[in-house]
């Protein structure tokens, strides 16, 4: 499996001078199954690039797994290539909600008066699927997905192919009500995706001290994230979804802490072109 | 969604995160009935701690506390609110006479309700319940 990050900045695109090494596109990871698809985890700003880079390569399927609707997993998807080719089939997959459907909670988006087009006239008709409770695959992929704390329906994703697994919980406050040192794993949101995956994406985007303003705004702390992944033994932790207001350098202090706090895990800082192969 | 049925639904985690929280006395089962949590404040009606008791299976839980109507006759399992709520997807009152843990028979209100995350998934049911003043 190889995965590649095209945007890792949470809540807004965030370009410019003091970004530059970590990257501002919002959330977007690649990963490369076969020649003629293309699985993609969020549609945030990320997913722009991500199409071009493509280079009239015109891949026949492409299965979207969105984590949930907030706009930064979703904006970019209106300027992917893929979504306007009609010769693509495009399934988006994504949380399910206790009322409206999936189509039905994202069309908004691609209507007037947000967007000029219809979500109904887009060329590649993308067809919706609300991700099952039971893990399913996807080209030589097994992919699961569990509800976590989060704001609204979120879920977390994870990936397994060839004997490695991959997780992917970018927006995620697993210490919301819940001190991670103190129950057993069943009670800890996201833990059973997150389980001995040899990668783990995880939201890292407040220090602590931050944190402590932003209590149940749907992200970790630092602390919160190391601990997550420890619990979960997972072999490499990556720090994801960075606040917009973060910059390299404050990034770079976050990594520090979250270094000096790490036993078990080895933790990087998600930056854009970053390239997993497990 | 995961693969791993160890792990307990969010709604559940929620459940628990929240009523862990609560002053008001609060009992939570899953899908199948198992006692998941009940929190402190319900530890003084049921004469027992969480801590002691742990998880309990449907028909464990619904002897444990020898729930009585008022006039004396056993309540079974289907017929208290947490029965019907978690069985029956709906919401359920009554008053009941337990027997806590610590021996003390004790009159309480109990009203229940479904955890419904889609409006044909019931993954649970939360009881909230109060001692009834003595003489009322």
């Amino acid at each position: 499996m190889r995965a590649t990050i095209w945007g890792c900045r949470g809540t807004l695109a965030s370009p410019g001078p003091e970004t530059v090494r970590y990257g501002g596109q919002t959330s977007c990871i690649a990963i490369d199954s076969d020649e003629d698809s293309l699985l993609i985890l969020d549609a945030g700003t990320g997913i722009r690039p991500l199409g071009m880079s493509l280079d009239g390569r015109r891949p026949k399927r492409v299965d979207l797994l969105i984590t949930h609707l907030h706009t930064d997993h979703i904006e970019g998807l209106r300027f992917f290539g893929p979504f306007w080719d009609p010769d693509v089939e495009f399934r988006i997959w994504g949380p399910p909600a206790p009322t409206k459907n999936l189509e039905q909670r994202l069309a908004p988006f691609f209507s007037p008066p947000f967007f000029p087009v219809h979500m109904r006239n887009v060329p590649s008709r993308p067809t919706f699927r609300e991700v099952p409770e039971e893990p399913w695959t996807i080209g030589s992929m097994t992919v699961s997905a569990s509800l976590v704390k989060h704001p609204g329906p979120a879920v977390g994703y994870r990936l397994e192919d060839g004997g490695h697994a991959l997780a992917y919980l970018p927006d995620h406050e697993p210490g919301l009500g819940t001190d991670l040192t103190a129950v057993t794993d069943r009670w800890i949101s996201g833990l059973g995706i997150a389980r001995n995956a040899d990668l783990l994406i995880h939201d890292g985007q407040y220090t602590l001290g931050e944190y402590h303003e932003r209590v149940g705004w749907g992200h970790s702390s630092t602390p919160d994230a190391v601990t997550f992944a420890e619990r979960a033994h997972a072999g490499r932790l990556v720090l994801f979804h960075h606040d917009p207001l973060h910059s390299d350098d404050d990034l770079e202090a976050i990594l520090s802490e979250a270094e000096r706090l790490a036993t078990s895990i080895t933790v990087e800082l998600g930056h854009e072109g970053r390239v997993f192969e497990l | 969604m995961a693969d791993d049925s160890d792990q307990r639904d969010l709604i559940l985690i929620l459940a628990r995160d929240l009523t862990s929280r609560l002053a008001t006395a609060a009992f939570v089962v899953d899908a199948d009935g198992t006692l998941a949590y009940f929190n402190e404040a319900a530890e003084p009606v049921l004469g027992a701690s969480y801590a002691e008791t742990g998880e309990l299976p449907a028909g464990g839980w619904a002897s444990e506390w020898d729930p009585r109507n008022l006039d004396g006759t056993p309540v079974p399992l289907e017929a208290l609110p947490l029965g019907i709520a978690f069985r029956e997807g709906r919401p359920a009152h009554m008053p009941l006479c337990i027997r806590g843990g610590d021996g003390m028979d004790r009159t309480i209100e109990v009203t229940a309700f479904p955890l419904c995350a889609r409006a044909d998934q019931i993954l649970g049911a939360i009881a909230i319940f109060w001692e009834r003043p003595s003489g009322s």
